[in-house]
């Protein structure tokens, strides 16, 4: 993988205090079962036989919109809300199905969600690219580009404002930190103290257009939090271990001190923007796409590593494997079998008070269709 | 009962909520240190400190997206927007997150957020200081707009929106922050969705909302003093939801209407509410609905012209003596 060149982040040397070249005996990795260890296994697996499936079901016509794939992406979703405690929350962009499962949402809700059906996790009002499960503390599945930046940043207003020691995991892809909106929340973050960690997972196109062709200053996306006195970080998104030693420095200062952080996970998706995306292999060459999935993917290299702790077989790795695959498949079959939502439906989940049939939601006309 | 300011009332409610529910934190830029660019929040800031009245830098599209997400939180906030004319900044906060999150997550969150601040012209301010977005707004489902007229209003419609669980957008009216009303003492709130006869009448249905309403009443006035008219001037208070009862029932009783209404005619709150009278209300109807909006141009500065632009008295008296 390409390094990022320049940039020497501006987190302080004691923060990880082991080998930058081996983040494994970082202390929130060296406590790690083998059975947790697995379990990051299981999940990278179990986004990447979800996407597949649905691709599939996709390229059939079975689904509507946009369908953005996160396949090469998922150490980042999974290292990072591997460290979630019950006040840490997230919130991401339209790539969200791989954040989704991470969290703990199921198969199934998501996969009606993409057949817009009305077992779908939005009951089939969302779609590909708004999935929520706030039950989960995922809030989103949000479809404009920086868009979910200041609601990341209300998340942690609102941890703060409660007295809550948590913090708000802000994803967001490479494309956002040109919006205005993401610039704004750094400002308050670092102005309020507000206790949010922007993950700016750079897979290096935003859409068809090349880090070189959209930002000024593009060695390094992270370091522009020093305009705003922001710590700032950078990680290898291939390798699991470094992905979860830099967020929990992060989270840790997001904890501790109520701070914000900005970290960059240097990462790439094997599709294009969204699958519709027709000149994914013209504005990168299919050598570059080849040249990821053969030698920095980061499942394979997190199988390979546990196999080498001697913590995981390829048999079992198989197992597991076949498992996501028939999970998936029970999935799509789930969602080929579940009912499209009611029309009756279409005016609800509009508003609280009407749905609630309170006496707010009874006075005046809400609804101006005949 | 005591006569006090449209912006005291407003103050008052504010203060009201604060110490009711600990959840409620007014944000915004120059509320706390300032005491607030129109005084809204005067003396907020020193009663109820640091947390509760928070001073935000220029940053809308970063204030009010994070008042959105942490409304989904729990929080309660209200945000001051100094004109609602900066709202276009955070178009995409408050249509995209704070209008369309209920739906997209199939009922799973919730925007109780209140964003608050004038939307009017009539100030000499120009084009981009003068909007009246309530007809955008309502024209997204999922968003709750209230345009109060008179301080009475004013302080019931903000506890309401305050209370309510839905992002409610309250405009309020430089013109009227001076202006002072009889307001109770006793604690009252005005439910969202419920217009208001401020005058009884006979011959014809002044339909109007926010300043407008003021404009009419003197109207009103005039056409009773000079012209033996006798209107009836509605109130509508909140435009989404809407007492469509109300408007239909003023039809039925005086059978013509003429809408006064700041928006610009072209898809403005008139637009709707006469093809709710001609859908529903046709029959009873013993002339064509008339229109007075703002003249159709962007908001001119010169203060010799202005004021010709909006809804006028003069206007109003010929629309209604064109159907007498």
């Amino acid at each position: 993988m390409p390094k990022l060149s320049s940039p020497m982040p501006s987190v302080t040397d004691d923060e990880v205090a082991v080998d930058p070249a081996d983040y494994a005996r970082a202390e929130i990795n060296a406590s790690l079962k083998p059975k947790q260890k697995i379990g990051f296994f299981r999940e990278m697996i179990r986004i990447r036989r979800f996407e597949q499936t649905s691709l599939k079901y996709y390229n059939q016509g079975m689904m509507g919109g946009f369908l953005h794939l996160y396949i090469g992406q998922e150490a980042v979703a999974v290292g990072t809300v591997s460290l979630m405690g019950k006040n840490d929350h997230v919130i991401t962009a339209y790539r969200d199905h791989g954040h989704a499962l991470a969290v703990g949402m199921g198969m199934n809700e998501c996969m009606a969600e993409l057949f817009g059906k009305a077992t779908g996790c939005s009951r089939g009002k969302g779609g590909s690219m708004h999935f929520f499960a706030p039950d989960k503390n995922y809030w989103g599945g949000h479809g404009i580009v920086g868009g979910q930046t200041p609601l990341g940043l209300g998340l942690a207003y609102g941890l703060k404002y409660k007295g809550l020691k948590g913090c708000a995991l802000c994803f967001m892809g490479d494309g956002a930190v040109n919006q205005g909106a993401y610039h704004e929340s750094l400002n308050l973050a670092a102005l309020w103290k507000l206790p949010v960690v922007y993950i700016i997972e750079n897979n290096k196109y935003s859409m068809g257009t090349t880090l070189e062709r959209s930002s000024a200053m593009r060695n390094c996306l992270a370091e522009r939090a020093d305009g705003y006195g922001i710590v700032w970080d950078i990680a290898n998104g291939e390798d699991l271990y470094e992905v979860r030693a830099k967020t929990a420095n992060a989270m840790r200062r997001a904890h501790e001190q109520s701070l914000p952080t900005v970290l960059e996970v240097d990462t790439y998706r094997y599709y294009g923007h969204s699958v519709a995306d027709a000149n994914a292999k013209k504005y990168r060459s299919p050598e570059e796409i080849e040249r990821y999935k053969t030698h920095h993917d980061p499942i394979s290299l997190w199988k390979k590593r546990l196999m080498d702790e001697g913590v995981l077989t390829e048999a079992e790795a198989e197992a597991i494997d076949e498992a996501a695959k028939d999970e998936a498949d029970v999935a799509a079959q789930f969602a080929i079998d579940s009912d499209s939502p009611a029309p009756e439906t279409i005016f609800e989940d509009v508003y609280w008070e009407v749905d609630n049939k309170t006496e707010a939601g009874s006075t005046g006309r809400h609804f101006f269709s005949e | 009962m005591p006569l006090i300011t449209y912006r005291k009332a407003l103050n008052d409610a504010l203060a009201e909520e604060i110490i009711r529910d600990e959840n409620v934190v007014i944000i915004g830029e120059e509320v706390a240190q300032y005491n607030g660019a129109y005084k809204v929040t005067e003396g907020l800031w020193q009663r109820f400190g640091d947390k509760r009245v928070v001073d935000a830098p220029i940053s809308e599209a970063g204030f009010i997206g994070m008042g959105i997400g942490a409304s989904m939180l729990g929080v309660r906030p209200v945000m001051e927007l100094m004109f609602w004319s900066f709202a276009y900044v955070a178009w995409d906060q408050i249509i995209n997150n704070a209008g369309q999150v209920r739906y997209m997550s199939g009922g799973l969150i919730n925007c109780p957020i209140v964003i608050r601040g004038p939307a009017n012209g009539g100030t000499n301010v120009g084009a981009t200081h003068s909007h009246t977005p309530e007809n955008f707004i309502a024209n997204t489902p999922g968003l709750k707009v209230v345009c109060p007229a008179t301080a009475y209003d004013a302080k019931g419609l903000m506890k309401a929106a305050i209370r309510d669980n839905d992002p409610v957008c309250v405009m309020e009216n430089t013109l009227l922050y001076g202006e002072s009303w009889e307001v109770p003492e006793e604690e009252y709130v005005i439910p969202l969705g419920v217009a208001d006869i401020k005058r009884e009448g006979t011959d014809v249905s002044l339909i109007a909302h926010g300043r407008a309403v003021i404009t009419a009443l003197k109207a009103a006035e005039i056409l009773a003093a000079e012209h033996d008219i006798n209107a009836e001037v509605l109130d509508l208070r909140s435009i989404r939801p809407l007492d469509e009862e109300a408007i239909l029932n003023t039809v039925r009783k005086t059978h013509r209407a003429v809408l006064v209404d700041e928006n610009k005619p072209f898809c403005g709150v008139s637009a709707q509410i006469a093809a709710t009278i001609q859908e529903k209300a046709f029959d009873d109807l013993d002339a064509p609905v008339q229109r007075v909006c703002s003249l159709d141009a962007p908001a001119i500065y010169s203060p010799a012209l202005e004021n010709l632009q909006l809804p006028t008295v003069a206007r109003i008296i010929e629309k209604v003596l064109h159907i007498r």
